[in-house]
């Protein structure tokens, strides 16, 4: 492998965004016929590597060599005619056409009205063809002639894929491509993907599920960080090692907290089950308990249920089977304003879609879940001197830096913004706090200021189940960690340090790879 | 205007509410004047004509107000809808509903008291107006269809339905032409001052949006209608019964539709016909844009745009220009208003 020209080669690629080293001095190399692994946490740098190689992104120094030759990337025009393909984890496809236009569309030039005629009417079918034949050379089912929007998520990325391989490209790069698919789609997906490397296709994998770094790849590459921390061949590592090699971390975080002393469970939540698309399993008889006075961290990688367990407890969110009790009150699909009313607040995780209307100003957010009651209404108007004194007595204690609680929020910053979310959730003593990603965004005093609140509120007996991507924000300020992968808690530690590499390898499905359990509804393979 | 509680309004948003519609008017009447001058108007006659049309007389001034009434209650109504970000393109047909309820109570309530018949007739317009704009918003929230389209289907449905009515069941004694006979004396709205058509429909016109406005800024319904127009995520998970406000908003604004409708057959014509309508319920969308989907503010609106077409008149009286000029200027000022306000929003990013 060695002695042949490289596919690809970067070197020193850096870039920077704002004070963020996204990537930082990154050397990489993809032989001919081989899959590449790019392993890493959320916010290692692997998609901005990756942006950098399609022509999203330009780095700020490096270089690019394709088959020895240094190139230049401006644009994914340009890539795609270098022979580099992408399949991003959300697709670029147009639900109304059918396979075979979608593969053709942008191979085309779409403004010349004649070859416009000629390509989607006159050769619809010589199309189909072109495109089935390329399909079937790689071995990859799919019918030309279906309409996208009737297919299955695992078909719809057979025809990105398809796409990128009419194209002729010569490097394909799948962004988490496991991420939306079934068991059985993946070991459909991982089979053509050997036999792409047989016809001397290379491959860049991005993912951070160790088991299949293991199940598919020759080598991998584990940023960290934006900087790659580790190159092994596959078959001579495991995946004790590249677990330790993607957290293994400095500390860089610690949050002064007291023990704690925990009561009696406030929140119970058991067998929770909420299916998605497809009887997908979002969440997957998920169990867990958090006791007044303690923060139960859930940690993992994003997308693995955290979003649907937040909605689900807070009540948005309907769970198809399972219960949900706060200090023994059943609360299970209860609406939000019963769920608010049984004092469980909730930080949500998008500030500004979820948590705030952002051309409301900062004194009617603060009443957003009270509006309607004494003292903010009293015979049927609302009262705005009580409005803005309430408002103007949690910009001082919360610290919001506004000039006036009658501005719109959308004027403040994100820190001051989560300021007046946690304002409006934590002022009422809460029995139960739901914090979901709490700190995304923020900067560094923002983010201590969010901590330290969390922890007060802990102290003064709020159960807090905090729900973060960020494993050194759940290491540092959890009593207990459980970890989340593909809907379900795969294990426990209590909140240590100690932990941090068994932590790491269950948030990478190493847990879940050596118990393989009948997790998917019966009906996930139909079309 | 969005920071509700507190009525004190920041210079930007009175700039923005008040200075742009008045430059978008003042740029509107330049470009209708180039338009006249090349047409081969004498642009200061015409403008003149436009000017007496309005100001005249106090027989015209009665005029504006008589037109304003049913363009400011469709427009308060379309202002509501607006404010739970819902695009009630409806408000025509709501008008048609509103206006063959009004006709119904007003030709079968004649025996009554007139304090007790004329309300009868206005709530039933109402109440057929909302009907009539709650099943839009019933689409909405069950079948997720969106408001635009069937508000725009139930506008011809409604039409027909009048049209049935006028040469069917409802027509006139003598079933000679397709309307109903004129309704009860005791049923016309009275009017206001003698000598001028305007009648006490124009009262209603000043009262109801005042009521829509302490609505929407100053009761907690109004607070989740306006919660739900501006993000309707962050009103659910605040829990607020997104789908409950999406039709009552809608409700609201076909009541305020159907009022106009049944005061304009009470107040103004007498009877029902076939287009009763010269498109209200379209111009109300303009007259509640150019208000900034303020209640108040339509009130305002509602006035230049009835003067502008009680202006037009004359001017085709006198100065012969095609009264049609009326809907280009409407057409011109809030082609105006729209890109001063993206130009402005440019300028400054956030008012």
């Amino acid at each position: 492998m060695t002695e042949q020209t490289p596919r690809l080669r970067l070197a020193g690629i850096s870039k920077h965004f704002g004070a963020v080293q996204a990537n930082n001095d990154i050397a990489l190399e993809v032989a001919p016929g081989e899959i590449h692994c790019l392993l890493g946490e959320n916010g290692a740098g692997k998609s901005t590597l990756m942006n950098i190689l399609y022509g999203l992104v330009r780095p700020d120094a490096g270089a690019i060599f394709l088959d020895g030759k240094p190139a230049t990337i401006r644009s994914p025009h340009q890539a795609i005619e270098l022979g580099i393909g992408m399949v991003h984890q959300h697709f670029m496809l147009v639900p109304t056409l059918t396979v075979a236009e979608n593969v053709i569309l942008a191979t085309r030039p779409l403004l010349s009205l004649r070859r416009l005629g000629e390509s989607v009417i006159r050769d619809r079918r010589a199309i189909e063809r072109q495109v089935g034949e390329v399909a079937q050379r790689y071995g990859l089912k799919i019918d030309p002639a279906a309409r996208v929007s009737a297919l299955s998520v695992g078909e719809q990325q057979r025809v990105e894929i398809v796409k990128a391989l009419y194209r002729g490209v010569k490097l394909l790069i799948l962004d988490e491509p496991t991420a939306v698919l079934t068991p059985q789609e993946t070991s459909d997906l991982f089979k053509t993907l050997r036999d792409f490397t047989a016809a001397g296709l290379s491959i860049i994998l991005i993912t951070h599920k160790l088991h299949e770094v293991m199940a598919i790849s020759d080598r991998v590459t584990v940023l960290r960080d934006g900087k790659v921390v580790g190159r092994r061949v596959t078959r001579q590592t495991d995946t004790h090692e590249l677990a330790e090699l993607m957290v293994g971390r400095d500390v860089r975080l610690t949050v002064e907290k007291r023990a704690a002393q925990p009561g009696a469970p406030a929140l119970v939540v058991e067998a929770l089950t909420v299916l998605g698309a497809h009887g997908r399993r979002l969440l997957d008889q998920l169990s867990l308990q958090v006791a007044a006075g303690e923060v139960l961290g859930v940690a993992g990688v994003d997308g693995n249920g955290q979003r649907e367990l937040a909605l689900a407890i807070t009540g948005i969110l309907r769970p198809d089977s399972g219960s949900i009790t706060v200090e023994g009150k059943a609360l299970t699909g209860a609406m939000p304003r019963q769920i608010a009313d049984a004092s469980v607040r909730h930080i949500p995780e998008d500030r500004q879609q979820m948590g705030l209307i952002l051309d409301f100003s900062a004194a009617d957010n603060f009443v957003l879940k009270q509006f309607s009651r004494l003292p903010f209404t009293r015979r049927g108007l609302l009262q705005p001197a009580t409005i803005l004194a309430h408002a103007q007595r949690l910009i001082r204690a919360f610290d919001v830096r506004t000039p006036s609680p009658a501005l719109p929020v959308a004027n403040l910053s994100g820190g001051n913004q989560q300021k007046v979310v946690l304002g409006r959730e934590i002022d009422s003593n809460p029995r139960v706090l739901v914090a979901a990603q709490p700190t995304r965004g923020l900067d560094v005093g923002a983010t201590e200021y969010v901590h330290k609140a969390l922890i007060a509120q802990r102290d003064a007996g709020a159960a807090i189940l905090l729900i973060s991507t960020e494993l050194e924000e759940v290491l540092a300020l959890s009593d207990r960690i459980v970890v989340l992968y593909e809907g379900r808690i795969v294990g426990e530690v209590p909140g240590d340090r100690a932990n941090t590499q068994k932590i790491g390898l269950m948030m990478a499905g190493v847990q879940a790879a050596l118990q393989p359990v009948e997790r998917w509804g019966t009906n996930t393979n139909e079309a | 205007m969005t920071t509700v509680t507190l009525s004190r309004q920041t210079g930007a948003t009175l700039w923005r509410n008040i200075a742009l519609p008045l430059l978008a008017i003042l740029a509107a009447l330049l470009v209708g004047a180039l338009m006249l001058a090349l047409s081969g108007f004498d642009v200061a006659a015409a403008y003149g004509a436009l000017w007496s049309g309005i100001f005249g007389n106090a027989r015209n001034i009665g005029e504006a107000l008589l037109r304003a009434t049913p363009l400011i209650l469709v427009g308060a109504g379309i202002a509501i809808a607006f404010r739970c970000g819902i695009w009630n393109i409806g408000a025509e047909g709501q008008f048609y509903m509103g206006a063959a309820a009004g006709a119904f109570v007003g030709l079968q309530a004649g025996a009554l008291s007139p304090w007790l018949a004329i309300p009868t007739a206005l709530l039933a317009g109402a109440l057929c107006g909302g009907l009539w704009a709650a099943i839009a918003g019933w689409l909405k929230v069950r079948l997720g269809l969106n408001e635009v389209v069937t508000t725009i289907m139930l506008n011809y449905i409604a039409i027909g339905i009048v049209g049935y009515l006028v040469t069917g069941p409802m027509q006139e004694a003598s079933r000679y032409n397709p309307q109903t006979d004129e309704i009860a004396a005791g049923m016309v709205l009275p009017r206001l001052l003698p000598g001028m058509r305007v009648h006490a429909g124009f009262l209603l016109a000043l009262l109801l949006p005042v009521l829509a406005s302490i609505l929407l800024f100053r009761t907690p319904w109004g607070f989740a209608l306006r919660a739900v127009g501006y993000n309707p995520v962050a009103a659910q998970h605040a829990g607020i019964r997104v789908n409950r406000q999406y039709v009552l908003a809608i409700s609201l604004s076909g009541a305020l539709a159907g009022v106009a409708g049944a005061v304009e057959v009470l107040g103004v014509i007498g009877r029902l016909y076939e287009n009763i309508s010269p498109g209200y319920g379209f111009t109300g969308i303009a007259v509640s844009l150019l208000a900034a989907n303020h209640p108040i503010g339509v009130i305002f609106s509602g006035l230049l745009f009835g003067a502008l077409t009680t202006g037009a008149e004359l001017m085709q009286l006198t100065a012969q220009i095609p009264s049609s000029m009326t809907f280009i200027l409407q057409g011109l000022i809030i082609a105006f208003l729209v890109s001063f306000r993206a130009l402005q929003g440019r300028v400054w990013p956030r008012g």
